[in-house]
């Protein structure tokens, strides 16, 4: 399975505060066992929100909003995406990193959606014009 | 462990796979034979599932069971030290062992636990063991798999599965393989005994269809994973990264290979929008790799070079056939056989018409290894459909159709018969 491991930001990170010395090996050593265990696919720091964009839907209606976003703790400073056996073995692997912050921090692992997932809703015709719409998405961008 | 496991269970049961193989590394170096060392990890596993339940699991459980598996090592040799003389020496390997491990369990990823997942990989996969010995070894060892999982995936009885981890481990210890990375002269062929099992594993995870048990598509995800760490271990290798691009650009094309109805489809009418990109950018990735170390390119990298060009191309149409042409070439000329020449014939229908396909195919029918073959019919049926010899067509379709296992391929062959009235 697939999970998306996301580094919650904190106040710190919000503010620009580049992590320690210490810190900056301590996760290089860590992201180091990750691939040399096979399970890290791809992962990145994020810029704090003062940096990003939100754009908001209302029926037709776009509305595109600067950040800093204010709801902090809701807020990513960095992701992976691991390929592991199971939900456990994210959250062993999850245990094991360094705390990413100077103080109290979170990491959230959320599995991605599989094919399976949708069971019986996502009929033939269904799963057909999906694959219409990604096939439109992917000559966009070439 | 089984599946209905509670969540302590389950926790340990992840652990394990994160341990295990450095677990049994560490302890083979100590021991020297790879059945006591994983009866031992086996042990330190058991006492494991006794503990942590009521403990909680320790900070460093790595650690933890690795002391905890040469205590049992050190007991082991006390007990059977006195009656041999053979275990009073392995107890002096051991007392020296000890500080080896000790000094190892420090840094947590360090060269030396490199060596020894590279050395486990390489007694797992010795030519000295059946092919499918290897698999069951490396699975077991290195993967971190039970025998339950393994002939699960496998479709074979567990017994089976038993037996043939109990015998190849009485067989290594009669060869007495001799515990080290191999160098020299037999270095490569060794690495490719290693590199065949990984990619047969991925293989055989890859030919799952629906409704087979889920252990088998996830032989993908654990042959990938021997093929990364691989990669790690010996970033010198061109062709490791060479086995790893081929694996994820392969792996990228899963989820557009089977089609809702459950039937496979096939490269050129797979959509393209459904292929996983992340995987074809690893891959590309590591294709990259192989051919910075240098030299030229090997079986595996060639394979690879062939599948990303599939790869970078958006549409069937934007497909560089002649440059897969050149690849099959160089592929045909270091590992020349009726299928690599068979799929070059595609390849060359393509580049340059099925008429220049056609002459390759027809000198295959006479190949004896590709007489039971369906895919040479199905083939040489395509080509004589695209240059309007329905009738002959249609004879070749049906002779695919007849010779293929697969009913669902048999049923598209058939259709494919009829449309050539």
């Amino acid at each position: 399975m697939r999970v998306m491991v996301m580094v919650k930001a904190t106040a710190e990170s919000e503010a620009g505060e580049m992590p320690k010395e210490q810190l900056l090996a301590d996760m290089l050593a860590y992201n180091e066992q990750l691939v040399k265990a096979g399970i890290m696919l791809v992962g990145d720091g994020l810029r704090p929100s003062n940096t990003g964009k939100r754009i908001r839907f209302q029926g037709d209606k776009r509305t595109v909003i600067d950040g800093p976003f204010a709801e902090t703790k809701e807020l990513i400073a960095g992701f992976w995406v691991w390929q592991v056996r199971s939900m456990e073995e994210a959250v062993e692997w999850a245990k094991r990193c360094p705390n990413p912050m100077e103080g109290t921090s979170e990491i959230e692992i959320r599995p991605f959606f599989e094919a399976e997932d949708f069971g019986a809703e996502f009929t033939p015709e269904l799963r057909a014009k999906e694959q219409r719409l990604r096939q439109e998405a992917a000559a966009l961008s070439q | 462990m089984s599946e209905l496991a509670s969540e302590p269970h389950r926790t340990i049961e992840a652990v394990w796979r994160i341990e295990s193989a450095r677990l049994i590394g560490g302890l083979v170096r100590i021991v020297r034979d790879v059945g006591l060392a994983e009866d031992l990890a086996q042990d330190a596993l058991i006492a494991a599932l006794e503990q942590w339940p009521e403990s909680g699991v320790p900070r460093n459980p790595g650690a933890w069971l690795m002391s905890t598996a040469r205590r049992r090592a050190i007991d082991h040799f006390r007990h059977h030290g006195m009656a041999e003389q053979k275990h009073e020496q392995l107890g002096r390997e051991i007392d020296e062992g000890q500080q080896d491990s000790a000094e190892a369990l420090v840094a947590t990823m360090d060269d030396e636990i490199g060596d020894d997942l590279l050395r486990l990989l390489f007694i797992a996969c010795h030519p000295v063991l059946s092919v499918e010995a290897r698999v069951a070894l490396t699975l077991r060892l290195l993967g971190g798999l039970t025998t339950t999982e393994i002939a699960r995936a496998f479709l074979v009885p567990e017994p089976t599965i038993a037996q043939r981890i109990v015998r190849a481990k009485r067989t290594l210890a009669e060869a007495r393989v001799p515990y080290e990375v191999p160098r020299g002269a037999d270095r490569d062929a060794r690495i490719m005994s290693v590199l065949g099992v990984i990619y047969l594993v991925f293989n055989e995870g890859y030919s799952a269809t629906a409704g087979d048990d889920l252990m088998r598509p996830a032989l993908c995800e654990d042959a990938l994973r021997l093929g990364r760490i691989l990669a790690g271990l010996a970033p010198d290798e061109a062709e490791v990264h060479g086995l790893v691009a081929l694996m994820e650009i392969q792996a990228s094309r899963s989820r557009a290979r089977i089609g809702p109805d459950g039937s496979p489809v096939l490269l050129m009418d797979q959509d393209r929008a459904r292929w996983d990109r992340l995987l074809i950018g690893r891959g590309l990735a590591a294709l990259a790799r192989a051919e910075k170390v240098g030299g030229s390119l090997g079986p595996y990298a060639l394979q690879a070079a062939i599948a990303a060009c599939h790869a970078r191309a958006f549409r069937p149409d934007d497909t560089d056939w002649h440059r897969i042409v050149a690849l099959y070439d160089a592929l045909a000329e270091l590992t020349p056989s009726p299928v690599v020449e068979l799929n070059r014939a595609v390849a060359v229908s393509m580049a340059d018409g099925p008429e220049a396909g056609l002459e390759i195919v027809d000198e295959l029918t006479a190949e004896p290894a590709l007489r039971s073959y369906h895919l040479l019919p199905a083939v040489r049926g395509d080509l004589l459909f695209k240059l309007g010899r329905l009738a002959e067509a249609r004879g070749d379709f049906e002779r695919a159709a007849f010779l293929t296992q697969n009913t669902r391929e048999r049923k598209l062959l058939l259709d494919r018969a009829a449309k050539c009235a």
